[in-house]
């Protein structure tokens, strides 16, 4: 009865499991190299990482960052460097989250959590300053009003490896190519193809899988 | 005849008129609201979604929330729309659905020879707002009606789409009601009154099927092909899937509602949908026995109405199904079924049993009808293939193709 099995597929798909994530209750797992809204980072002594270069500012194709250095005072230096960032705004109303800015900074500054569930209201909230993008005394990004943060998702925030490490290069495999960063250390290095292939997904273990994403594959 | 509208006309006959009148309003409305909100729920289930599930308890008030959004939308009027036939059009499609379901009876008592009526507050009278003479033709002249809404609708748009909508709806509607009408006269045959009270007072008689004693239905008395042609036909006539070539979203957009917006395409939607609860109430009355049933504990006069709900529910659940399973047709395929299968197959049947009625009526010789009937259904069948077959080549010889069969 080739017309009829039809109807007994739809029957039978009416008892089993759904496959929809009721999301603002749940969020899925996210992939580990998503582009979120961005963080800058600190070394672990606190300093901060940005030197003020605007190499992020001037490879931003949508043009959002703007960047202005201003020489360290040298009884209170805020970077390690000569100089550090003075200003620094992003205009989330503009970026395309391409990463772009990652990739050219040259002290591992600027990097991208996995947060895109940000919805401000007006345009001054657009604009992410210094003070809001800046990473707390823990490394933990800041959690604006606005951000919808669950628990363990800051755990994701340092992408830099993510987006530039050279995983499957059989040279690199094992060498750590990062400096430290405030509240983690110096992370792991990246296992390349030797990394376990699944990592979980169910979303009841996302602070475990967090974890276990970081230590296995060196994050 | 109701019994409360024979002899002299009471304060307290209105009264009971204007009770059913409305508590019919506010139950199709209601259902309405449920019936949309059970769609949405059962083909999420069948296609492993969740559906609605914010807006109250299991999404139950989605539908009424769609229905305060409709409200304070804009009100759109194209520019090049025929403003008078624009704005009547919704109206043609919503009160037939209304009116229809009042020659349903839902209720009574039909054991014995009360023929359905029931005492509402010392009033004789029926369990259905109105038994007219005419009963069934009713519901096939205000089907009629519904087309012109839908074909009005999609004409006074001034568009595309909603002109193509409306010209497949028109001929869909057009052709389906044939065989819904011919389907409709077989069961007029068998009950020999138009009146639904009746129809449904015949079926409440005991028969025996293969040695069973069942009660009477039409389903099995008129020997289930007209059941399904109707089934059939009036998926075909509320332009639900597979027949929803009118609304047919990947090929022209929503069909002839595509220009309406806010309240006027929710008259559309509401429509549609009282369109779906009246024709399984309807499919119940002439087939199913209506609210005949077993009373299973407490009065008798409970059970009508909830055997028939459950009766119309699974025809509900039914048309839900078939959308959730069955792809659409094309257009061809359409009107070759309608044409070429279910109206000479219902013509056949009405006409087979009036043949039976008849030999039953006149004593003639089993045999020799039975044999004749076989004999001049074959021809019938013979003429009716050949008559496309020969059509068919015409049309391909004229279009440059050989047909090979």
């Amino acid at each position: 009865m080739g017309y009829l099995e039809g109807f007994w597929v739809t029957f039978k798909k009416m008892w089993e499991d759904r496959v929809t994530a009721p999301y603002p209750e749940q969020k899925a797992p996210k992939p580990v190299r998503l582009h979120g809204r961005h963080v800058l980072n600190r070394y672990e002594d606190g300093m901060e990482k940005c030197i003020g270069c605007e190499l992020c500012a001037g490879v931003c194709p949508a043009k959002c960052i703007y960047v202005r250095g201003a020489d360290n005072p040298p009884d209170d230096p805020v970077s390690p460097g000569e100089r550090w960032g003075f200003i620094y705004e992003i205009n989330y109303l503009r970026c395309i989250h391409c990463d772009l800015c990652v990739e050219a900074c040259p002290t591992e500054a600027i990097t991208e959590s996995k947060l895109f569930e940000f919805s401000f209201t007006n345009r001054q909230d657009a604009i992410y300053t210094r003070d809001e993008l800046l990473v707390d005394d823990e490394g933990m990004p800041q959690k604006l009003p606005w951000e919808d943060w669950r628990e363990g998702e800051d755990l994701f925030t340092s992408a830099w490896m993510r987006a530039t490490a050279s995983s499957g290069n059989a040279a690199y495999e094992g060498v750590t190519a990062w400096s430290g960063e405030l509240g983690y250390g110096v992370r792991a290095p990246e296992l390349g193809q030797s990394a376990p292939e699944a990592v979980p997904v169910d979303p009841t273990d996302e602070a475990e899988a967090a974890d276990a994403a970081h230590e296995d594959t060196g994050h | 005849m109701d019994p409360l509208l024979t002899g002299e006309l009471t304060a307290g006959d209105v009264g009971i008129v204007l009770l059913k009148v409305v508590v019919t309003f506010v139950f199709l409305l209601v259902a309405v609201m449920l019936m949309i909100w059970f769609e949405r729920k059962l083909i999420s289930d069948m296609q492993n979604r969740i559906g609605p599930d914010l807006a109250g308890p299991w999404g139950l008030f989605q539908t009424f929330a769609d229905g305060v959004k409709f409200f304070f939308k804009e009100d759109l009027k194209p520019l090049r729309a025929d403003m008078g036939v624009f704005r009547l059009a919704p109206y043609l499609s919503i009160i037939p659905a209304f009116v229809v379901f009042c020659i349903v009876p839902i209720g009574g008592n039909f054991v014995g020879d009360d023929a359905g009526v029931v005492s509402i507050f010392g009033h004789d009278t029926f369990l259905q707002v109105a038994d007219p003479p005419i009963g069934i033709l009713l519901f096939l002249a205000l089907s009629s009606i519904a087309v012109y809404g839908v074909m009005l609708a999609g004409w006074s748009s001034g568009s595309k789409y909603p002109l193509l909508g409306s010209v497949r709806a028109t001929a869909q509607m057009v052709s389906y009601e044939a065989a819904l009408g011919l389907t409709v006269a077989t069961v007029i045959l068998l009950t020999g009154s138009l009146s639904t009270n009746a129809i449904v007072d015949a079926q409440a008689a005991t028969t025996s099927v293969l040695g069973f004693e069942v009660p009477s239905w039409n389903l099995w008395t008129a020997g289930v092909v007209p059941f399904v042609i109707f089934v059939l036909a009036a998926t075909a006539e509320l332009n639900r899937p597979p027949f929803d070539l009118v609304e047919a979203e990947q090929e022209i957009v929503g069909g002839f509602h595509t220009e309406y917006s806010s309240i006027r395409f929710a008259l559309f939607f509401l429509a549609e949908f009282m369109n779906v609860i009246t024709m399984s109430a309807i499919i119940v009355t002439l087939f199913l026995g209506g609210p005949a049933g077993p009373t299973l504990f407490g009065p008798d006069l409970m059970w009508g109405p909830i055997w028939f709900f459950a009766k119309v529910f699974c025809f509900l659940f039914m048309f839900v199904w078939f959308r959730a399973t069955l792809p659409r047709f094309r257009y061809d395929q359409l009107m070759d079924l309608g044409w070429k299968l279910l109206i000479p197959l219902a013509l056949g049947w009405l006409l087979l049993l009036a043949t039976i009625r008849i030999a039953r009526d006149e004593e003639w010789n089993q045999f020799a009808v039975a044999a004749g009937v076989v004999v001049i259904g074959a021809v019938a069948v013979g003429l009716l293939q050949r008559a496309i077959s020969t059509a068919r080549k015409e049309r391909a010889a004229a279009n440059g193709v050989e047909v090979f069969d």
